[in-house]
């Protein structure tokens, strides 16, 4: 924090001509300090009747066993596993933003970074419980951990990959929430500092005492580095175990060295889908638009073509090299996938994760923030049909024609699954009334260099290049929270 | 006037700030601390604070999870119980690998955290140490002992100067337990 100034060739990550570094504070704490507004109430009733049905669905399944779904002696994975992958994938997009994008220097990162690591750990959350109840007898879930035991001991069996990915999940689960608590610290403590009464005791607990003096900002920027540093590999490694959970079996259609770098592509992909889903709609409704600006959602944007012409080359791989292996068994698992009873959701995945994507290439689609919405939803629909085709139809035709059988999902599954999406919601929606839902010191870090009204100051100072400043004007018209009638006389 | 512990000079700029730690500094003015409600770079210097030392910790303690990984799964898998999978060595280094690397992590984040909560003095619960309420939203204060430093105006003078915003004396060193 100097007096750097940065390249007005770089666009804006706070826009508005006003802002100080208590509008940003007044801005992000607002949701938080004051009652929440009609959208909020309507959203959270209907998130929380779906998280009931969640309670209802996962405690018919408890008490009944995993007979209550549709899963039959031959389909014996299907929704649980997909919705258990689905969730994971989604969760990748908060870590790769918080981590990946720090150890690059992206600054953008700095206002989208906390809500996308919440939604992180709500993701996660609905993960584990699919793992959990697809056990079948959930409370003996501990028999995953290596425990002394009265078989013998009889050990886990650390050659399995479901094994590495209990490890790997509950790894990821808790860094994620260390890191994201311990870069909460500071909010929280800057809300205890303007309540007052029961509220300030509440969050004078949860602050741990933060001060903000000059160690401790030095200590929280080493341990943010380093966090990033480890939370990169790790979220590398959760995907790849995930996708080892079907690589390493020898199922054709899972058994493919390709699936690694595919699950992990896939898994961003999807991520980034869902924070422009929630972010979309949260910029608008708590007026955030100067903190989470076009040009955030164009960043954002541009990773999801990118992952998803990834996922699209690896669709293409996959096939090419069940051809090209020689082997009917391979050959037979993917022609079955595109033209056999289950083509349909075939043909939606390809559609929804590899072609409509490149629509993004188009910058009026790029920049249009309903048109962003809809193909965050279509790629989300997408990558459920993706996990759907890779578990359920490498299962339902095995090697015996005889116990060929289709996967028909019971109104538990379908209640587990619309109730999974009801739990993250009333998650998010909860999330978003007591803390705050961008990280109030990372983005005061970028008001004195990146900001509108600092490369304005730059501008009017007349230092600048003439070519570079009309550069610059033209880049400002795809934001929505800029008036254009500012620049009009420079 | 003895009974002033601290002087607080609350900016509203971190370069004035900074600017107001030079001023302190030429005149031979002790600085306590500074709080603030974002990360400063280039304080520590200015302060002489060493660099942080988290990092020797962090790494101890990944070592210390990839080690207590290799130990379990090895004593599990090798020693105790070796189970007989198409006569292939119960060594097997490669299948080890992935949660020797997740305890790595686990290790080594919580180890890393834990540390820094308690070298900071960071827990649940504790009493915050708060000179002044507007230094976690969008004040940056300079605080300076009033003991130590008795020339009390010409601090005042020195932080006026490099515009400071308000020139705080407090009888009591952290207002929050009020």
């Amino acid at each position: 924090m100097s007096g750097h100034n940065e390249s007005i060739l770089r666009e804006p990550l706070i826009t508005g001509n006003n802002i100080t570094y208590a509008k940003i504070t007044d801005d992000i704490l607002g949701p938080v300090e004051n009652k929440p507004n009609k959208a909020w109430w309507i959203g959270f009733t209907f998130a929380a009747l779906g998280a009931l049905l969640w309670v209802v669905a996962v405690s018919y399944t408890f008490w009944n066993g995993i007979g209550a779904w549709g899963l039959n002696k031959t389909v014996g994975w299907a929704w649980d596993i997909t919705g258990f992958v689905w969730w994971v994938g989604i969760g990748h997009a908060g870590t790769l933003i918080s981590a990946v994008l720090l150890l690059f220097r992206q600054n953008w990162r700095n206002s989208i970074n906390r809500s996308a690591e919440a939604m992180t750990i709500f993701a996660v959350i609905c993960a584990a419980t699919y793992v959990v109840s697809h056990m079948g007898r959930p409370w003996l879930a501990y028999w995953v951990l290596p425990l002394p035991n009265q078989f013998g001991s009889l050990w886990v069996n650390f050659n399995s990959p479901l094994v590495w990915d209990m490890f790997a999940i509950s790894t990821y689960f808790s860094v994620s929430l260390l890191f994201w608590y311990t870069g909460l610290l500071p909010d929280i403590a800057t809300i205890r500092d303007r309540a007052t009464g029961m509220r300030k005791k509440v969050y004078s607990i949860f602050s741990f005492g933060w001060s903000g003096s000059v160690k401790t900002w030095q200590r929280f920027e080493a341990v943010s580095l380093i966090l990033a540093g480890i939370s990169t590999p790790l979220v590398l490694s959760v995907h790849t175990i995930v996708s080892m959970d079907f690589a390493t079996s020898v199922i054709p259609g899972w058994h493919t060295t390709i699936f690694p770098p595919y699950f992990v592509a896939g898994a961003i992909f999807s991520g980034f889908a869902m924070v422009l889903t929630l972010l979309l709609v949260a910029r608008k409704v708590l007026g955030l638009e100067n903190y989470i600006t076009m040009f955030h959602i164009e960043s954002m944007n541009k990773i999801i073509i990118l992952t998803g012409s990834i996922v699209g080359v690896a669709y293409l791989t996959e096939f090419f090299i069940a051809w090209y292996s020689g082997s009917e068994y391979e050959q037979y698992a993917f022609i079955n996938r595109s033209t056999g009873p289950y083509w349909w959701a075939y043909w939606m995945m390809m559609t929804c994760n590899v072609i409509s994507p490149q629509l993004l290439w188009f910058k009026k689609i790029r920049l249009s923030i309903r048109a962003t919405w809809i193909l965050s939803i279509v790629v989300n629909v997408g990558m459920w049909f993706e996990r759907f085709v890779i578990i359920v139809t490498s299962l339902h035709r095995d090697y015996i024609p005889s116990s060929w059988a289709m996967f028909y999902p019971t109104w538990v599954d379908i209640s587990v699954f619309v109730g999974s999406i009801g739990l993250f919601f009333t998650l998010f929606l909860l999330f978003l009334r007591v803390l705050p839902s961008i990280a109030i010191a990372e983005v005061k870090l970028l008001l004195k260099t990146a900001s509108e009204q600092a490369k304005m100051k730059q501008i009017k100072e007349g230092h600048e290049d003439k070519e570079y400043v009309a550069e610059y004007i033209e880049s400002l018209e795809k934001f929505d929270s800029v008036k254009q009638e500012d620049y009009a006389k420079i | 006037m003895s009974d002033i512990k601290y002087i607080l000079g609350s900016f509203g700029d971190p370069d004035e700030m900074m600017h107001g730690i030079e001023k302190l500094q030429a005149n031979n003015v002790s600085i306590y601390d500074v709080y603030t409600p974002m990360p400063i770079h280039g304080i520590e210097a200015k302060l002489g604070i060493k660099r942080s030392r988290i990092d020797i910790a962090a790494f101890c303690f990944g070592i210390t999870g990839t080690c207590a990984a290799f130990a379990l799964i090895y004593f599990c898998a090798v020693i105790d119980w070796k189970v007989n999978i198409g006569g292939k060595p119960s060594f097997a280094l490669p299948d080890f690998i992935p949660i020797m690397f997740e305890l790595t992590v686990l290790f080594c984040a919580f180890g890393m955290v834990l540390t820094y909560y308690a070298s900071t003095h960071l827990f649940p619960g504790r009493a915050p140490r708060v000179m002044d309420l507007r230094a976690t939203d969008d004040r940056f204060v300079i605080a300076v002992d009033a003991k130590e430093n008795a020339e009390h105006t010409v601090i005042d003078g020195l932080l006026k100067d490099a515009g400071a915003l308000e020139v705080k004396y407090n009888e009591r060193k952290y207002i929050s337990y009020e």
